[in-house]
């Protein structure tokens, strides 16, 4: 690791202070700590926020606040989430190990970088790691790249399963900005693609924290599943992921929530298909045409095709989950 | 056409011209030195007091130091492994406040206040957790490399209540590989100790 000076700050306002360009906040570390040894990341200095910033997890009437300092798994085991919020806990079961989920923060998991391995690899080009160097991923091993929404620039893709349960529901990101402004930001709208601009994943502002994330009361309490395929069955990153959520009235779906990670630079919402299972009756063939609907908008690189038909069996299967009661 | 031949002139600007190169890596060396100081900020040796196995240490690290390093190179308690020293295999994990964490991924700056528990806390003098003695029951392990980890994340795993299958053990023990493949052992291993 190239040195850095560390420092704990108490609150968000010192961490905001303390920060400058070449410092990063640390929070888990999960990711931080291995980029700064494969010489990925080399801030100058690390600002600690994990006692700075609120981990406590607050429902209320319009819908749920999260710390951004709460553990990945607190929102496994936190009984407000688990009774209206289920997805969630659903998702973060299927991404990282246990004792990954106990030392990864919410705030850090929208944060998180891609595991392309060229972005991983200092000694191959990648533009999100050096801007203008090109994207070694494109027409290189690209089986886990992108299928949607990518440019020539970068291929990469957004490992988070948390991000892809709270862009089906529509979440909320919290943040304060280095004026010690606090801003809402839309979660559909906090990651982007790649544009021209691959090195930023995301529009949090410079030097800004993230504090807190919201999810809105939903109706998606009840018919829901997270489904995330992999090259094994647990610990790895999503060849393709699908969250599915259904909210039944009267035997047909008044609204359908459909997202998916491990295809495109952000999670990825799929409205056409959501647009298209409003107001019909749950069926197996409904669901067929709705996979349909979601599978004619990609176009998959020459070394991943492989995950258009994956895609289209996971969003059936996922949707036929939705259907399954849960225990 | 002309013809070749080799100067006087010629000979000296060679031999000038290899007698500076071979100066040059004591040059280049001590060039770099000065970049090195230059570019790169100068070390943080940080004053940090950790508690380990509810013993209470004093030690200068460097900032970089992750709790892992800290653990094997500065208190000598090198029960826990260094497999990948990133985060994919977890032959690190210890308990941080009673909870399994990979100390390989976990800066030690980040541990003061925070009670450690390393595969040597487990123990109650010769009397080994009863983790520790179903692993030699059971045969949990061949070469022994992940076991510190193994048996500290499947301690975790049953205070956890995660025990309620085999396919419950196998997901939730999934961040500690094992390239002897004792996984069989290590399920019944934690099926023995949730048992009790």
């Amino acid at each position: 690791m190239r040195p850095f000076t560390f420092h704990k700050v108490n609150n968000a306002a010192e961490a905001l202070k303390d920060k400058k360009a070449e410092a990063q906040f640390i929070a888990g570390g999960t990711n931080l700590v291995d980029l700064m040894k494969k010489h990925v990341a080399l801030p100058d200095a690390l600002l600690d926020v994990s006692a700075a910033l609120p981990k406590d997890i607050v429902p209320g009437g319009k819908g749920i606040l999260i710390g951004a300092m709460a553990r990945n798994t607190d929102l496994t085991l936190n009984k407000d989430l688990l009774a209206r919020y289920p997805l969630v806990a659903r998702a973060v079961l299927a991404g990282a190990s246990p004792q990954i989920r106990n030392m990864a923060s919410v705030g850090g998991n929208l944060l998180q970088r891609t595991r392309c391995p060229y972005f991983y690899d200092v000694t191959a080009p990648c533009n999100k790691r050096q801007p203008g160097s090109g994207c070694g991923a494109l027409n290189g091993a690209e089986r886990m790249s992108a299928i949607v929404g990518y440019t020539e620039q970068c291929v990469a893709v957004h490992p988070s399963d948390l991000c892809v349960a709270l862009a089906a529901l529509d979440a909320e990101v919290k943040i304060m900005t280095p004026d010690k402004k606090e801003k809402i930001l839309p979660f559909r709208d906090f990651h982007k693609l790649p544009e021209a601009t691959p090195w930023k994943d995301n529009i949090l502002p410079e030097n800004a924290l993230i504090t807190q994330v919201f999810i809105p009361a939903n109706p998606f309490y009840q018919h829901f599943s997270y489904l995330k395929l992999r090259d094994r069955t647990s610990y790895a990153f999503a060849l393709v992921s699908v969250a599915a959520a259904l909210h039944l009235e009267k035997g047909k779906i008044k609204a359908a929530r459909l997202a998916s990670g491990g295809v495109a630079h952000k999670p990825w919402r799929w409205y056409e298909a959501e647009a298209f299972l409003k107001g019909k009756v749950p069926s197996e063939a409904v669901f067929a045409e709705a996979a349909e609907r979601v599978v004619k908008t990609v176009k998959p690189l020459a070394g991943n095709a492989y995950k258009v038909p994956m895609l289209k069996g996971a969003v059936e299967t996922a949707l036929q989950n939705c259907i399954t009661p849960h225990e | 056409m002309n013809k070749q031949h080799y100067s006087r002139r010629f000979f000296l600007k060679s031999s000038a011209a290899f007698t500076a190169l071979a100066a040059l890596p004591a040059g280049v060396k001590a060039f770099y030195v000065d970049v090195e100081n230059v570019v790169l900020p100068p070390r943080q040796m940080l004053p940090l007091t950790v508690s380990v196995n509810r013993k209470k240490y004093e030690v200068q690290a460097d900032s970089r130091t992750t709790l892992l390093d800290l653990l094997r190179e500065n208190l000598g308690l090198t029960g826990s492994k260094k497999g990948c020293d990133h985060g994919q295999c977890g032959a690190c994990t210890v308990h941080i406040n009673g909870e399994r964490a990979l100390s390989c991924l976990t800066l030690a700056a980040m541990v003061p206040g925070q009670e450690v528990t390393t595969i040597e806390g487990l123990a109650d003098g010769d009397d080994l957790h009863p983790m520790q003695q179903a692993f030699i029951d059971c045969d949990g392990f061949q070469c022994g490399y992940c076991t510190p980890g193994q048996i500290m994340s499947a301690v975790a795993c049953v205070k956890e209540g995660r025990t309620g299958s085999v396919e419950e053990i196998k997901e939730f023990m999934s961040g500690n590989l094992c390239r002897c493949g004792a996984y069989n052992g290590i399920v019944q291993s934690i099926q023995k100790v949730a048992a009790r």
